[in-house]
């Protein structure tokens, strides 16, 4: 809306024209070429995230898979009224809310800390390995992550219990206690994304300017001094941004880490069931899909104003970082 | 004279903390960065060994009584030579077709002339934003499009996202605004000009864009799982390795039925092997290509 004018003006310096829709219709037939690079990608959207909107009134409704969407019955509130009571959206929010806070939390200060230290080493191969290494768990798919994870800590063979066993201790069950899940979980999501995160990390220590560390080294300062004094407050503004964003995405949750990993073990739900493998279950186990989508409009409608609210403060903080 | 020995006083004292901080994080790293790689490691051991001494003693780092027998049996008897065809086709299929559609519409996007870029931006950007949802979503692809048991509710929806064509449009950004106005000049159309002009400069974006899309296809599995039953044979490999982790059923049928009874199976090393197979070429190609995604999240980090 806001550059039409501007554009107007760079197509027809002459003349203005007033009208609006003669204006769409012109432009259209004058950039009928840069509209059609954009008609895949229009249709793309259209058919696989603007159709399904209108399914959202399957949340209102009693859905029957015999009836249909309109022969089933109209129930009004009193899908997201049984959520609210019993008590399963309040456990599902706390689950999703709390462990993207410790992944958002203790994942950047894990990035940080890991780039501030690939940046003081000096040797370049090992710089390479090392990276290349801690960059491996992130290319495999979560199915392999959860079988890697099994073979670490089930109960017969798993590798942690082999040790155990070795050295005299009992076997240790993680998979019928569900106290351990939240520690475990953030363990492994730690392990598969720090390698790529401290990248962003070590790309903006790479930007502070060398002349401020040089001035600083001349006067005297530490190399403790250095990432205290220079470069923390230097990556203060990419980290702020980074988490400003994380926190508008955080009723969305690591379906498929927690799929895979915790999959269909109801002895572990307590502490590890969030918004989306609830809404995974209800609608591939039990075809329960009036559940199912109101759990989905919640999220979705709760994400919506975490997200403007997230962008408001990063475009008061700074208007170039903002995404609208 | 006497700033000189200032300096090198002062290079003394900087190299006893930088000497704790460096020694402090070659450790640090090398033990970090040896975790990263350690589980793959026990399972490449493992699917080499006999199932009799797994069992027996637990998974192992180093092969114990080398064999190959698990991986004769995957590779002879089931699912997965089936698997790699799928997922290569969709690999290279989905690709080709996402990167020309997510190229075309992100060079469209910042074209500072385009009237309409602006709408459109924003209406591909919404939907990140607001979504209906997995319920809505499945009866739509099963019952409105039809597309239960179809490979297709697989490859279409990882085609492209809005965060693909946003990553995009910031690499053509870089390309200054006089490449298309002397393309213009020269008499060369749109098409002519993103073709002829903008595609080479866009090799670095392609290779960064081209490797997400091709991971994404790879490591699919989550819309196997919801829009193909058991009346598909060939799954994707990844969503192969699940079945075969998690349902016995699959386990016996991803090796040939005669091939052995089902209590002769060696299940556990069976299960590494299939998961050595199905990762497979990743591991040997992401050394290679890790620069260019490198580059993507460094470009795309904030601006997602």
């Amino acid at each position: 809306m806001r550059n039409k004018k501007q554009n107007v003006v760079a197509l027809h310096p002459k003349k203005q024209i007033k009208n609006p829709i003669k204006r769409f219709f012109i432009n259209l037939i004058h950039y009928r070429v840069l509209t059609l690079m954009c008609i895949p990608a229009i249709v793309f959207f259209f058919l696989f995230s603007y159709m399904p909107l209108p399914g959202i009134y399957v949340a209102f409704i009693n859905y029957s898979y015999n009836k249909g969407i309109f022969g089933s019955k109209f129930v009004g509130l009193s899908n997201f009224k049984f959520l609210f009571t019993s008590g399963k959206i309040a456990m599902l929010t706390r689950n999703t809310i709390l462990y993207n806070l410790a992944f958002i939390i203790l994942g950047n200060l894990l990035a940080i800390f890991m780039a501030i230290l690939l940046n003081e080493l000096r040797s370049k191969y090992f710089k390479k390995v090392s990276q290349t290494m801690m960059f491996l768990p992130y290319f495999i798919s979560h199915v392999l992550v959860g079988f890697l994870v099994y073979n670490m800590l089930n109960y017969d063979y798993g590798f942690v219990n082999t040790v155990l066993v070795n050295l005299g201790f009992e076997r240790w069950g993680p998979y019928s206690n569900a106290n351990v899940w939240p520690v475990i979980l953030v363990v492994i999501f730690l392990w598969q994304v720090t390698g790529y995160n401290s990248v962003v990390y070590f790309a903006a220590i790479m930007g502070i300017d060398a002349e401020i560390i040089e001035a600083a080294r001349v006067d005297g300062a530490n190399g403790f001094q250095k990432i205290f004094y220079i470069i923390l407050p230097g990556l203060k503004q990419t980290v702020v941004i980074l988490f400003l964003f994380a926190l508008g995405g955080i009723v969305k949750g690591n379906f498929g880490l927690f799929y895979n990993i915790i999959g269909q073990n109801s002895m572990l739900f307590s502490t590890t069931d969030i918004i989306e493998t609830y809404v995974y279950r209800a609608t591939m186990n039990d075809f329960n899909f009036s559940t199912a989508s109101a759990v989905g409009l919640y999220q979705s409608l709760f994400g919506f104003v975490l997200v403007l609210t997230s962008n408001w403060v990063v475009r008061k903080l700074n208007p170039d970082y903002s995404l609208f | 004279m006497s700033t000189n020995s200032v300096v090198k006083k002062n290079r003394k004292r900087l190299d006893l903390s930088d000497a704790i901080i460096r020694g402090f994080g070659y450790i640090f790293v090398s033990f970090y960065a040896l975790a990263c790689v350690f589980p793959f490691l026990l399972i490449i051991g493992t699917s080499f060994s006999e199932e009799a001494v797994v069992r027996k003693s637990g998974f192992t780092f180093f092969p114990r009584g080398f064999t190959t027998y698990a991986y004769d049996l995957v590779i002879k008897g089931g699912t997965i030579g089936g698997s790699y065809v799928v997922t290569i086709v969709m690999t290279v299929c989905g690709t080709a077709i996402g990167l020309f559609i997510i190229s075309m519409t992100g060079y469209a996007l910042q074209r500072r002339d385009f009237p309409f870029r602006n709408a459109i931006s924003f209406y591909i950007y919404f939907t990140s934003l607001f979504s209906a949802g997995l319920a809505p979503y499945y009866l739509m692809m099963t019952q409105t499009y039809h597309l239960k048991d179809n490979y297709l509710a697989v490859f279409l929806p990882l085609l492209m996202s809005p965060w693909l064509i946003i990553l995009m449009k910031n690499f053509v950004k870089s390309i200054p605004h006089e490449i298309t106005e002397s393309g213009k000049i020269d008499g060369a159309g749109d098409m002519r000009i993103f073709s002829s002009l903008v595609i080479p400069l866009l090799k670095p974006a392609l290779a960064t864009i081209g490797l997400f899309l091709a991971l994404s296809y790879w490591n699919e599995w989550y819309n196997c799982s919801l829009f193909l039953s058991s009346r598909v044979q060939y799954k994707t490999l990844q969503y192969n390795l699940y079945e075969v982790v998690n349902k016995i059923a699959s386990l016996k049928n991803s090796v040939a039925a005669t091939y052995v009874t089902f209590d002769d199976l060696p299940q556990e090393t069976l299960k590494m092997a299939t998961a050595v197979l199905s990762t497979g070429p990743i591991i040997f190609l992401y050394p290679f290509v890790q620069k260019y995604f490198i580059g993507g999240i460094t470009i795309g980090a904030v601006k997602g």
